[in-house]
Parts: C-alpha cells; sequence; structure tokens
C-alpha cells in the first residue's frame, strides 16, 4: 500500500485563497472554505483571500508566511497568481508558473506526457482560428474517420468537467465544437475510451491510493462530480496488483513530466485490457467535500485538516520559489 | 472500500432524488461580481425608495409596538395588514376581502403552499412556457409533471390550451391548476390579451379549471394601465398570487394569496405546519408604509425608473443586436426574452458571455422540459441606466462572433440565419 506519511507544519499565517472570476468559482469558494475550517482547528492563523485586484497589495501588508491555493480554473492555475506570488516573495503550495502554465494547456500537457511514454489517447486540438481563417470545418469529417467514435469534446483549458461532450455520432460535434469553444480558445478532441475512471493523487511525489469513479447515472460531469451522492467511489480502487502499479506508475510520471509540485490528481481511465489511459493532470485539485484528493487520503489514513497540514508543511519546506525570490 | 460521497443518501424522500449541482447555478457565483454586467437575477431596484421614509417607519413600528412586533402571531397573517392589501389589490382593479387573504413570506411561499396543496406526485399542470424558474421549483418538488403551452405577444395561446387539456382529457385525466403571471410575465415580458382573458375565464368554466394567477407586476405597467385580473372575471376558480416584493421591496419576504374559503382555510393549516405565521415585525413594517407613505406614488416612480431602463435596453438591443437575433418589448416590469439563430446553445454560451462580462439566465431554466436552449432572459431592472448599454454592447460583440464561429464550425451545413423581424416578437415559446 502506498504510504505517504503526512507532515506537521509550524503554526504559521496562511493566506487561503479561492474565488476569483474564473468559471470554477463556486467549487473554489467550497474548497477554500473547507481548508481555511481544517487549518483554523489546526491553530494555524488562516485569512481567507477572493482573487481580486486588492489582491497584491493584500498579500504583501497581511503579514502571510504563505499562501495556500484553492483556486480553480484560469488565472489561480495557469500561472497567473503563482507568479505574483514568486514576485511578492511568498511561497504557496502547487507547482510553479512554468509547471502551471503547462498543465494548464491540455493540448501541450497531452504532448508532454506522451513523449514521456505515457499512453494518452489520440487527440487532435482545433482552434477558433483554425475554423474562422482556415476553413478548418471541411476537416471535421476527417476527425470520426481518423478517431473513430465515440469522441470526447473538451475546452482545452479548465476544469470540473465544464464544456465537455461525449458525442457518439460525427453529425454531432460541430454542436459539441461550439460547445467547447464557450470555455476556450481552442478544443482537444480525443478518442473515448471506454472503462473504469480511476483518479490517482500524488502527494510530494508519492501516489495516494487510487480511487475508482462510478457515476450512478450517465457520465462524471458536473452534476455527478458536485452532487453528494451521486457518484460512488472505490478507495482503494478494486485493480489487481499490477494495473494498480501501473495507474500510480502513470500519475507519477504525469506528475513528474510536467514538473508538478506537493500535490497533482491525475485522471486515468482503465480500458477493458486493463491498460490505463491519461486523460489530464490537475495541479490544483479540488479539495471540496466530493473531491478525490480527500478521498484518496482518507484511504491513505490521512485526513482532510491532516492533508492541508501536509500542503502547508511542504509549502514551508520549499520556502519562497527558488529563481525569484526577492533580493 | 466503498465510499459515499453522502452517507445520508437512503435516507432522503423521493422527492429530492434529482436535486443536484449544476454548471449553471456554478457560473452565477461569477455573474455577481461586479466586473460583470448582469442581467440575471430578476431583482427590484430598492435604490429607488424613499430610505428616509423606510427608517422612519422601521423606527416608529419599534417604537410604538416593539413588543408585538418581535412576538408570534396568528397563522392567517394579521388582519390590519390584510385590510391595507385589499386596497392595494383594488388599486389594480382586483376584487378581494381580508378575509379571503392569507399572508405569505414573499410570493415564493405561496406558489409553495399552492403546490403543496394540489400536487400529488405526477399531478399535471399547465403553465405558460417559458415561465417563472421559482414556480417550476415549487411545483417540481411536489413531484408534479409541469408541462407547457407555448405564448406569443398576446400572451399564453389559449387555443392551445385546450387542446393540451383535451389531450388530457383523452388520457382520462386532467390538470390539477393551470399556472399563470397574466401580468408583463417572467420570463417573456408580455402580458395576457384583455381577449384571451376572457377566452381563459371560458375555457376554465368549460373544462372545470382551477387557475393559479401569480400577479407580481400587474402594477408596473409603464403607462399605467391594468388589465382585468383572472380573479375578477371567474373568483371562485383562483387562486390568485400577491406580493410587495417589487411594489415596496423583497427583503420584507411579505406576499399573500387570495382564495375561496374552503382552499383558504386549507392553506393556513399548511402554512402553520411549514412556519406558524408571518413575521409580525415584516408585516407591521408593511402596515405601516401603506398607512403612511404614498405608495402608489412610489410605484409610479419604480415604474418610471423601470420604464427609463427598458427604453435604454431596447435601444441597445436595437443597435447593437446581430441579424437574426430576436426579442420581445416589454410594456411593463422588468424583462426582455431573447431569441437567438439556430445553432446557439444559451446555456453553453453563458460561460463565453461571462468571459465578456455579462449574464443572462439561459432559456432552458424557464421550462420543465428542456426546451429553451435558443432563448434567454434579459433583466433590465437592476443594473444603472449608464451600464445597461454596456452591457448590452458587449452581448451584441458576443452574438455576432458566434453567430460567425457557428457559420464557421458548421460549414456547408450551418444553419440559415433568419431575417430580423421588427416589433415585438410573434413567437416567444420554443
Amino acid at each position: 500500500m502506498s504510504t505517504s506519511p503526512s507532515l506537521s507544519a509550524e503554526p504559521a499565517a496562511v493566506a487561503v485563497l479561492s474565488g476569483g472570476i474564473s468559471l470554477e468559482r463556486e467549487v473554489s469558494l467550497r474548497s477554500g472554505a473547507r481548508v481555511a475550517a481544517a487549518l483554523q482547528d489546526r491553530g494555524h492563523q488562516v485569512t481567507r483571500l477572493d482573487v481580486d485586484a486588492q489582491l497584491v497589495r493584500t498579500l504583501e501588508q497581511g503579514g502571510f508566511d504563505l499562501a495556500l491555493l484553492a483556486l480553480h480554473g484560469s488565472a489561480g492555475e495557469d500561472g497567473t497568481v503563482q507568479s505574483l506570488l514568486e514576485l511578492v516573495g511568498l511561497p504557496y503550495t502547487g507547482p510553479d508558473v512554468l509547471a502551471s502554465s503547462l498543465a494548464w494547456n491540455k493540448p501541450i500537457a497531452q504532448g508532454l506526457y506522451a513523449r514521456a511514454g505515457l499512453a494518452v489517447p489520440d487527440r487532435v486540438t482545433l482552434s477558433q482560428q483554425a475554423f474562422r481563417e482556415m476553413g478548418a470545418s471541411a476537416a471535421v469529417d476527417h476527425i470520426a474517420t481518423a478517431l473513430g467514435v465515440p469522441l470526447v469534446v473538451k475546452p482545452a483549458t479548465g476544469g470540473s468537467s465544464l464544456g465537455l461532450t461525449i458525442v457518439n455520432d460525427a453529425t454531432e460535434l460541430p454542436r459539441a465544437i461550439v460547445g467547447a469553444f464557450s470555455y476556450a480558445e481552442a478544443v482537444l478532441i480525443e478518442r473515448f475510451v471506454a472503462g473504469t475512471e480511476v483518479a490517482v493523487a500524488v502527494l510530494d511525489g508519492q501516489p495516494l491510493p487510487p480511487v475508482e469513479i462510478h457515476p450512478k447515472e450517465g457520465a462524471y460531469d458536473f452534476a455527478a462530480r458536485y452532487t453528494p451522492g451521486a457518484t460512488e467511489f472505490h478507495a482503494p480502487a478494486r485493480l489487481e496488483p499490477e494495473v494498480r502499479a501501473a495507474c500510480e506508475a502513470m500519475a507519477v510520471g504525469a506528475y513528474e513530466a510536467i514538473g508538478a509540485r506537493h500535490v497533482s490528481r491525475a485522471d486515468l481511465i482503465v480500458d477493458e485490457q486493463g491498460v490505463p489511459w491519461l486523460l489530464e493532470l490537475d495541479t490544483c485539485p479540488g479539495l471540496t467535500d466530493t473531491s478525490l484528493v480527500p478521498l484518496a487520503a482518507n484511504a491513505a489514513s490521512l485526513d482532510f485538516p491532516d492533508l492541508c497540514e501536509t500542503l502547508v508543511a511542504l509549502a514551508q519546506r520549499d520556502g519562497a520559489s527558488p529563481g525569484q525570490r526577492r533580493a | 472500500m466503498l465510499l459515499d460521497t453522502d452517507p445520508y443518501l437512503t435516507r432522503y424522500a423521493e422527492r429530492v432524488r434529482g436535486m443536484s449541482a449544476s454548471e449553471i447555478r456554478a457560473l452565477f457565483a461569477v455573474a455577481s461580481r461586479p466586473e460583470v454586467v448582469s442581467f440575471a437575477g430578476g431583482m427590484p431596484d430598492t435604490s429607488a425608495l424613499d430610505m428616509e421614509a423606510v427608517e422612519a417607519v422601521v423606527a416608529q413600528v419599534i417604537r410604538d409596538s416593539g413588543a408585538t412586533a418581535l412576538q408570534y402571531g396568528g397563522g392567517q397573517g394579521r388582519a390590519p395588514l390584510r385590510e391595507l392589501l385589499v386596497e392595494v389589490m383594488e388599486h389594480e382593479g382586483v376584487p378581494a376581502h381580508a378575509d379571503e387573504l392569507l399572508i405569505t413570506v414573499g410570493g415564493q411561499q405561496a406558489l409553495e403552499l399552492i403546490a403543496k396543496c394540489f400536487l400529488d406526485p405526477g399531478d399535471v399542470v399547465l403553465a405558460e412556457g417559458p415561465t417563472y424558474v421559482g414556480g417550476i421549483g415549487a411545483m417540481t418538488s411536489h413531484q408534479a409533471d409541469v408541462r407547457h403551452v407555448p405564448m406569443d405577444a398576446e400572451g399564453m395561446r389559449i387555443d392551445l390550451l385546450e387542446e393540451a387539456l383535451d389531450g388530457l382529457a383523452r388520457e382520462g385525466r386532467r390538470a390539477e391548476y393551470v399556472y399563470t403571471i397574466p401580468n408583463h410575465q417572467n420570463p417573456a415580458g408580455v402580458s395576457l390579451s384583455v381577449e384571451r382573458r376572457h377566452r381563459l375565464a371560458e375555457v376554465a368554466e368549460r373544462h372545470d379549471l382551477l387557475i393559479v394567477e401569480d400577479n407580481p407586476y400587474g402594477l408596473l405597467d409603464f403607462a399605467g394601465e391594468t388589465f382585468p385580473s383572472l380573479r375578477q372575471l371567474v373568483p371562485d376558480r383562483v387562486v390568485y398570487v400577491g406580493t410587495v416584493s417589487k411594489t415596496i421591496a423583497p427583503g420584507l419576504r411579505t406576499g399573500w394569496i387570495a382564495a375561496p374559503g374552503p382552499i383558504r382555510d386549507k392553506l393556513v393549516l399548511l402554512r402553520e405546519a411549514a412556519d406558524l405565521c408571518p413575521s409580525n415585525l415584516t408585516q407591521m413594517i408593511v402596515e405601516s408604509w401603506l398607512r403612511t407613505q404614498p405608495w402608489r406614488e412610489q410605484i409610479k416612480r419604480f415604474a418610471a425608473v423601470y420604464h427609463e431602463k427598458s427604453v435604454a435596453m431596447l435601444d441597445a438591443l436595437a443597435t447593437e443586436m446581430p441579424e437574426g437575433v430576436d426579442w420581445t418589448v416589454p410594456s411593463g416590469a422588468f424583462y426582455v426574452w431573447l431569441t437567438v439563430p439556430d445553432g446557439i446553445d444559451t446555456s453553453d454560451l453563458l460561460a463565453k458571455a461571462i468571459s465578456h462580462r455579462v449574464a443572462y439566465v439561459p432559456g432552458r431554466g424557464f421550462y420543465a422540459d428542456g426546451a429553451g436552449g435558443d432563448h434567454a432572459r434579459l433583466c433590465f431592472s437592476y443594473p444603472e441606466v449608464a451600464r445597461i448599454g454596456e452591457g448590452i454592447s458587449r452581448l451584441g460583440e458576443l452574438l455576432h462572433e458566434e453567430i460567425e464561429l457557428v457559420a464557421a464550425v458548421y460549414g456547408d451545413d450551418a444553419p440559415q440565419v433568419r431575417p430580423r423581424r421588427t416589433g415585438p416578437a410573434t413567437g416567444v415559446g420554443g
């Protein structure tokens, strides 16, 4: 069994960053509220900060020791906030600017994972520009021919399954593409891999027990993610030992390939042959009460406050980001 | 180990099973940020109230009758308030006796109590399509089968209502009631024509129908006109719902039901089971407001504010919207109902709208059956006049881009863009 002992943190003044103007604001606020309560119970001095025009000033003047990022979506996950935190010299949880921005862009990230030898589904990326200026619509028919159906159409950036459609017939593609463009400048169209959904959290480079995901109805979409009870989870996942090892190796491989730090969550599909495929890596995973990383931590006997405490300890250990620390 | 994120799941009543998290609701968390011009929430402009008068009224209630104001009250609501609300109804030409009234916590509690009173699981209600999202919620939380009757610029299509009633009769079923918002309807922004009110009354007699007449907006006609109420036409067949939310303020949470005696008695018992009684404090504030303040003039002031805002929105729509986009032209209240070209889904588009810093309510929210993807509700009552043009300009830019994008993505299969109609849209429904 994977072990990832919890670390205990020095009492600290922690800024919990959540909210912002991203489309995942609500999910982020839920993560932030839960983390703040847990850290307060552990004796830290916690301040919740929304991400707004006062952010930099507040960070500079707030007397904080570090920032815990419970941000999801653009600005929070794509390296923007990380840049600011480095400028003000505040240690923070999660990956640095480069890793954040690489992971945020799914087409780039998928390319890096493939280059690292990890199995990712066949895919194609199409930008709005390709349609507007280069007549990409004439090539849409080729997508189904090249990748087969069903297909997964999703925005090239963003999480929580927002804007994601599973397309069973090539004629449904244009609608799904237009819908995904509402969330991002480009869409990623992937071959649909049938199988069991498994999420593997990695904490400080070590895998936590994989979590198996069974939505009670339909796909693991927004409602299935955030309605308590709408999805059944098994932790640890009911996998053959060698399949479990392959899943864990894949999650750690992705964490390393992207240069993640502290915590990440890899979303995988284990196909009918028992082969895991990497769908995505989330470098600022959700911490709500229906989120996967807390479930995985629990399966490793790490309760939610332990998990939060560990994230604080990791940020304390690593200090302000090396390349950017103020003189 | 099997983990359930909701260990109470097996304990819930059947009626909460379908309740789930929603993407759209999550997006509204962003829409309330100040950067976004939000045409989403149907909120009155409470800044148009005379706050010094409000302060005086509240202080006077506490000074003169503080102990009573903070005490429990009767389940039907205070008699003095009911008498004053009869005057408010009279002002609109709606007849009522104080004894027929039941004070509720806003119009929403009224809709919930009525649904609870009449609906068993699977019962059919006929409602305008589109209709008020909170009305749908009240009915579906009692597991009703809400079916829509299409509308046009004159409100509900009574011919199609009859068709639906005949269809139900053929199935050996009936509609428990017809839910309608006849005046300045939410979300369509149109009113039921006088001729159709008479036809609806006839149909009600012929089919032995009960009508729930929800009237939050009747006094907010821009020209100060009022229309005959259904309660006036067929009083024994109407359960009437009123509210002070749009004529005074929604924070008072004061609404009412006017119903025939036997129905009123049942509703009083249901309300006592729900929350015992309405707040004496807010009831007495409303009483004092209606007794001491020039409330008729205040309502006129509200109507003038909303009229000005509607003009700002309609002017902006006329200059900013691309070909193929239609909208209704309201003669009162808060709403414009927008119809977008084929290929655009307003639920999908909301994320992009919010990125463009403008928000609306996607049309699907106003249908119980998943229709409405090509509509959006724009509420002009709350944003400042100066920001309405900016918001519509953002929305226009977005729709221009989206129409181009749809054409580019669909290529040769692109849907045809309808030519622009002028004046009120002739069709409202999906």
